[in-house]
């Protein structure tokens, strides 16, 4: 430390020495070497670098050198404090740069295990199903229409051509709304979707009506109450059956895979003439395997029933049959993803089990 | 109908060696669907065995088996005596036995081959009746003596035992579609496979087949002595006779105790029905065969003439089946003498005029009776018979004669009675209505080219009459020129139906025809051009958006029956004047517990919960979209019939009595919103998550919502909240159920729900949403906090708030309640955040604190909130 310079006989103070600066910049640079912590290096810093340090203070005897000595004085101390400081800054990066390594080492969480915090929801495949199937008729440049549940008996049966009468009328193990005469059903199918269009729209017409339908049948492992169809209907001049066929054809193959054929058989419904029951090819076996065990090994899976539309149906809903003629298909939604994605029994899609929604993605 | 394939061959030529598989595809092809096969499952060598030696040995497990040597004559290949092991005690030696030997196959595809069993090389098995399918004897094997009785005599060992105890014979189950009533006999089977495979057809209601040898069934002329029968239809249905026509053949001196011949009880056996006594067996015989069901009287119960009449009030009738029946006078009725009633025609006979053990004198009926009239009473009497279901469907006109004589011949033949002469054919049957038809319209309608000869052959090859040209030739067909009238004469068929075939009635019917003999097979596939459609409806994509939002929200769809019955009503704690209790109500529901419509889809989404959490489920949020039924008044809805538009006050008032079903979506919860696990706490599902939900919905539909705190079942009391439209239309509602339904409906405490109809969310986001351009300037933030009484909601001192602000205000979020201490019991302190930003400019201080105030005003005046 100095004394106040009351003689003016400059001293030659000893901290300016060039061997003490020297010395003070080789303890600065050893201390911050040696500091292996950002808390170190800061304590470093004030003991060699800050306020109070050697260095420091003999910057601040260079005031008090007479002029001649001041610019050797101040030179050598500011590249003493210049090199201790470079010093500093490139510890400190490199420290700062281990801890930030450190820190990421120390944070790292194992991930291996889903974390199942919030539960992710589901579709329900059947509607996924029924969707589907509507979009592949859009894309055919087909519309949606939908009709009720609980219908008209009329719309039912006899705008379809069933005779109030005829054994097949019967044989829809129909829900009759109480009071049993009230003319109201629960639709047995999704066909009274095709009057309701034709009536509502005219010819030429291609929608497909997906829904839900009903029939007293007790629940177990093929049959529910309530179930689903898509009925499709095409009206317009010159369609015939192989037309019937093609959009068969394109729908079982955009379902169940590609180039997938279908097959019609004869069959009897009172709203198509001729009819025919359709069966899609075994998408497993294609045919090839006897003891196949999804379509029992004779290579075709039935799906549904179809025909061409009936003159009566067309005269109740006002269409001239001499003028237009259309078909007509409708089959099962839960048959359809049943076969699709490998289920083996329909109650598992009625019973609501989240289990059964979770084997499946939004998507199927 | 069950096709035993020995008695097809006796119709049609089917070609030897025709399993009943490929008589079933052969079927299939032209429309008989398959629905089972039976019997043909075995496969040989079994042969005929005799037992040479028995040696019973003690194993150690207490059982005794028999270790037996038996003679199969040539059929092992060697001559020797076969080493067989046998476990059944019920033969001796000298017995003859069936021996399947290795390389056969028995039912179930059990293939047999040489095994060591018990210490001996057993080289096959001696059968039992369960194993060879014939029986559920498991215990004792078959021996020939017994079992076939006097069949077995002459039986040499060796000799093939397949046919000896019918084991060659197979059935083919089909099922008949409702049009093809002449597809119920053996006839009709053997008309159809020969169509298919083009197999000679021998019509048996025109050819007998006895002893090998063919013999027409030639039915004499009606006689003026014949019993005496009246048709005396005064109400017919539509204007058609309920009976045109009816035979009646007599026959004297039946043996009523002889039996009926060993092969027409297999036959009838095969085809499912049980042999009973030779008048009953020879009438379902007949009936089998030909398809014409037919009645047989004790002549001496009858006073005659018949009376053929519909029912009168007040009769009354015991049917065969011992079941007493009012009658109803669209009843069409058998009688004798006008009085006494005999039976429902078509449908069952009484009991009093039935044939028994003591009957020597037999009436035969023969009749054809309208096919609505045999259903309608078939339908009000839940009584369907063989008889009454091929009435309804249509049976021949022509037939009756023949299968009343082929019924004389035979009970002659084996009961010992001599054939009356007098014979009575009453009544007139209308003939086939001809058909005009387009010989181009197969072509037309299937998209396979049918040349002309092609249509007529297949139309005359099922029967019909085919002439060229129109009945009436239109005089506009003869061309003034003189040309085109050959086109146009030659492009018409007047096509008559075959009399077995009354559903042949308009040119499609015969289209279908032409195709599905020609082969549905030969259909080819071509893409039809629709003129291009417009997608989804707005109404189908809200769905799905709606759907895929909750699906987002982590909660699971499903689907429930929409069946309830009013004791859900109780649990949900619906008032005993709630609408909602407003049902439509089944008049046959499945479950007597549940004979009504749900009005809401919370009546049945609990069930799936409850499922769940008897499943193990611990955390359970599902939702479903489905319509429910509102019933409208009580109205019923017209049903006009087939084939004609209802004019259009009809159709309104069929259309108006449709009860309205409107879509919803329905939430309900319970469990963990979210699980504990190793990266913290989980929490509670409670109502704020469902109230969420709620508003997700509407925010994927881009509709704002208003809500009021309500009352309302089944939801808690304090725990509910209405979701309106700005305009104050009603969306639903979501909160936690009531405590006491929790309880009701077996569901855990603090089970919350919500129910939205969607067809108010779906007209409301019916709009195109109009985008703004986004502020580039910087938000400012200010929070306030707010003193107001208790009795000021939440929502209401933030719309206070809100509009106090003013247009700088962004947003607003209340983000703490306070109510404790530090403020009085009947006061809360509600802390908002304010959110401020101008579309032009940096925002300064002074504003954000001028705006920031005014809404603290405004929720002083409004609420008498002071700010802390």
């Amino acid at each position: 430390m100095s004394g106040p310079n009351t003689n003016y006989d400059p001293v030659e103070v000893s901290a300016l020495d060039p061997e003490q600066v020297e010395a003070n910049v080789a303890d600065a640079l050893s201390a911050i070497t040696a500091a292996t912590s950002l808390e170190e290096l800061k304590a470093a810093r004030i003991a060699h670098a800050g306020e109070k340090s050697p260095l420091a203070l003999a910057n601040r005897e260079i005031g008090a050198l007479p002029p001649s000595a001041k610019a050797e004085a101040g030179k050598r101390v500011g590249q003493a404090r210049g090199q201790v400081n470079k010093a500093l800054a490139t510890r400190q990066a490199e420290l700062e740069a281990e801890r930030d390594e450190r820190i990421l080492v120390e944070e790292a969480m194992d991930l291996t295990v889903r974390p199942d915090r919030r539960p992710f929801g589901h579709r329900h495949p059947l509607t996924l199903t029924a969707e589907r199937m509507a979009d592949v008729m859009v894309g055919m440049g087909w519309e949606i229409a939908e009709g009720p549940g609980v219908e008209a008996e009329w719309f039912n049966f006899d705008a379809l051509n069933f005779d109030k009468d005829h054994p097949a009328r019967q044989m829809q193990d129909t829900f009759f709304v109480d009071p049993a005469d009230a003319g109201i059903v629960l639709r047995t199918h999704t066909s009274p979707g095709q009057a309701r269009s034709l009536l509502e729209r005219g010819a030429p017409l291609y929608v497909a009506v997906p829904g839900k339908t009903f029939r007293t049948d007790e629940l177990d492992a093929t049959h529910t109450p309530v179930f689903h169809q898509m009925e499709g209907l095409a009206i317009d001049e010159g369609l015939t059956m192989a037309h019937l066929k093609g959009t068969l054809d394109r729908l079982a193959s955009e379902l169940f895979g590609e180039g997938l054929k279908t097959r019609l058989r004869p069959a009897y419904f009172p709203f198509t003439e001729p009819s025919a029951e359709m069966d899609f090819q075994c998408f497993v076996c294609r045919g090839d395997d006897a003891e196949c065990r999804t379509c029992g090994g004779t290579g075709w899976i039935e799906w549904g029933g179809c025909g061409m539309v009936n003159h009566n149906v067309l005269r109740a809903c006002g269409i001239d049959p001499q003028r237009y003629q259309g078909f007509a298909f409708g089959m099962g939604v839960e048959r359809s993803l049943m076969f699709r994605n490998h289920l083996a029994d329909m109650r598992e899609i009625i019973e609501g089990d989240v289990r059964f929604n979770a084997q499946f993605g939004m998507e199927i | 109908m069950r096709v035993p394939l020995d008695w097809l061959r006796e119709y049609a030529e089917v070609p030897a060696g025709t399993t009943g598989t490929q008589v079933a595809a052969d079927l299939v092809r032209v429309g008989l669907e398959e629905e089972g096969l039976h019997g043909g499952d075995v496969q040989g060598p079994l042969v005929v065995g005799r037992v040479l030696e028995v040696t019973p040995e003690k194993q150690k497990n207490g059982k005794t088996i028999n270790w037996c040597q038996v003679d199969v004559g040539e059929a092992n290949g060697t001559g020797e005596p076969q080493g067989i092991v046998c476990g059944a005690h019920n033969f001796g030696v000298g017995d003859l036995v069936p021996v399947i030997l290795p390389g056969g196959v028995l039912p179930g595809n059990f293939e047999i081959s040489a095994r060591k069993t018990y210490g001996h090389v057993s080289a096959g098995m001696i059968c039992s009746s369960l194993e060879l399918g014939l029986g559920d004897d498991h215990d004792g094997i078959i021996v020939l003596t017994d079992w076939l009785g006097a069949g077995a005599e002459g039986l040499e060992p060796g000799q093939d035992a397949i046919p000896l105890l019918g084991l060659d014979r197979e059935t083919v189950e089909v099922n008949v579609t409702p049009d093809r009533g002449y597809c119920f006999s053996l006839r009709g089977i053997a008309r159809e496979y020969s169509h298919s495979t083009g197999a000679a057809y021998r019509d048996p209601a025109l050819v007998r087949v006895v002893d090998g040898q063919e013999q027409p069934l030639t039915a004499p002329a009606a006689t003026a002595d014949g019993f005496g029968v009246e048709l005396r239809d005064e109400a017919p249905l539509d204007g058609v006779q309920g009976c045109d026509r009816f035979v009646t053949r007599i026959v004297r001196g039946l043996d009523p105790q002889a039996p009926t011949p060993a092969w027409m009880a297999t036959r009838l056996t095969e085809a499912g029905m049980r042999p009973i006594s030779l008048a009953v067996d020879i009438s379902n015989y007949v009936m089998l065969a030909l398809g014409q069901p037919t009645h047989a009287y004790d002549l001496h119960k009858l006073a005659g003439p018949i009376v053929v009449r519909r029912a009168r009030a007040g009769e009354r009738l015991t049917t065969l089946d011992d079941v007493e029946r009012a009658l109803d006078p669209e009843d069409l009725l058998i009688t004798d003498g006008g009085e006494t009633v005999l039976g429902l025609a078509g449908v069952m006979g009484g009991a009093s005029s039935e044939v028994s053990d003591t009957t020597t004198d037999v009436l035969i009926e023969a009749a054809h009776f309208d096919p609505r009239t045999v259903a309608r009473t078939s339908r009000r009497h839940k009584l369907t018979s063989e008889a009454s279901k091929r009435f309804e469907r249509g049976v021949d006109h022509e037939l009756a004669p023949q299968a009343a004589q082929l019924i004389v011949e035979l009970m002659v033949e084996h009961g010992g009675g001599t054939a009356d002469p007098a014979v009575t054919d009453a009544g007139q049957v209308s003939p086939p209505e001809p058909i005009t038809f387009e010989v181009s319209m197969p072509t037309r309608y299937v998209g396979v080219d049918y040349p002309r000869e092609r249509v007529v052959e297949v139309l005359e090859t099922i029967g019909c009459t085919v002439t060229a040209g129109a009945e009436v030739t239109p005089a506009e067909a003869t061309g003034a020129d003189g040309t085109g009238s050959a086109g146009a004469s030659d492009g018409i068929l007047t096509v008559t139906p075959p009399s077995w075939r009354p559903d042949l009635t308009t040119p499609p019917d015969l289209v279908e025809e032409v195709a599905r003999i020609d082969g549905y097979d030969q259909i080819p596939s071509v893409l039809p051009t629709a003129p291009g459609g417009r997608g989804l409806t707005h109404a189908q994509r809200v769905r799905r958006t709606v759907a895929a939002a909750l699906a987002g929200q982590g909660l699971d769809e499903v689907l429930t029956y929409p069946f309830v019955g009013e004791s859900r009503f109780d649990d949900l704690g619906l008032g005993a004047d709630d609408h909602r209790r407003h049902a439509v109500r089944l008049a046959n529901p499945l479950s007597d517990e549940a004979p009504l419509m749900r009005t809401e889809l919370l009546q049945t989404l609990p069930d799936a919960v409850r499922r769940n959490l008897g499943r193990g489920a611990k955390d359970v949020a599902l939702f479903e979209i489905d319509t429910v039924t509102l019933p409208d008044l009580a109205r019923k809805a017209p049903v006009p019939g087939v084939g004609v538009k209802p004019d259009d006050a009809v159709l309104e008032e069929i259309l108006a009595a449709v009860p309205h079903q409107p879509w919803h979506v329905a939430m309900v919860a319970t469990g963990q919103a979210e699980r504990a696990g190793w990266w913290g706490a989980g929490r509670a599902t409670d109502v704020t998550d469902v109230v969420g939900w709620a508003h997700a919905v509407c925010d994927a539909l881009g509709v704002s919502v208003e809500r009021r705190q309500s009352e309302r079942e089944p939801f808690h009391p304090g725990r509910c909240v209405e979701l309106t439209l700005s305009d104050g239309t009603t969306i639903g509602w979501a909160g936690e159920l009531h405590p006491k339904v929790v309880k009701a409906l077996g569901v855990p405490d603090r089970t919350v729900a919500a129910e939205l109809d969607l067809e108010v969310l779906i007209a409301a986001s019916d709009r195109r949403a109009q985008g703004a351009p986004l502020s580039n300037h910087p938000p400012a933030g200010s929070d306030i906090a707010l003193t107001v009484s208790r009795s000021v909601s939440f929502g209401d001192l933030l719309e206070s708030v809100r509009a106090g602000a003013g247009e700088l205000l962004e947003s607003v979020r209340l983000f703490d309640v306070y109510r404790g201490d530090q403020i009085g019991d009947d006061q809360q302190s509600l802390a908002f955040h304010l959110t401020f930003r101008a579309d032009d400019r940096t925002l300064t201080t002074e504003e954000v604190n001028a705006a920031r105030d005014a809404a603290v005003a405004r929720a002083a005046r409004d609420h008498g909130a002071v700010q802390r």
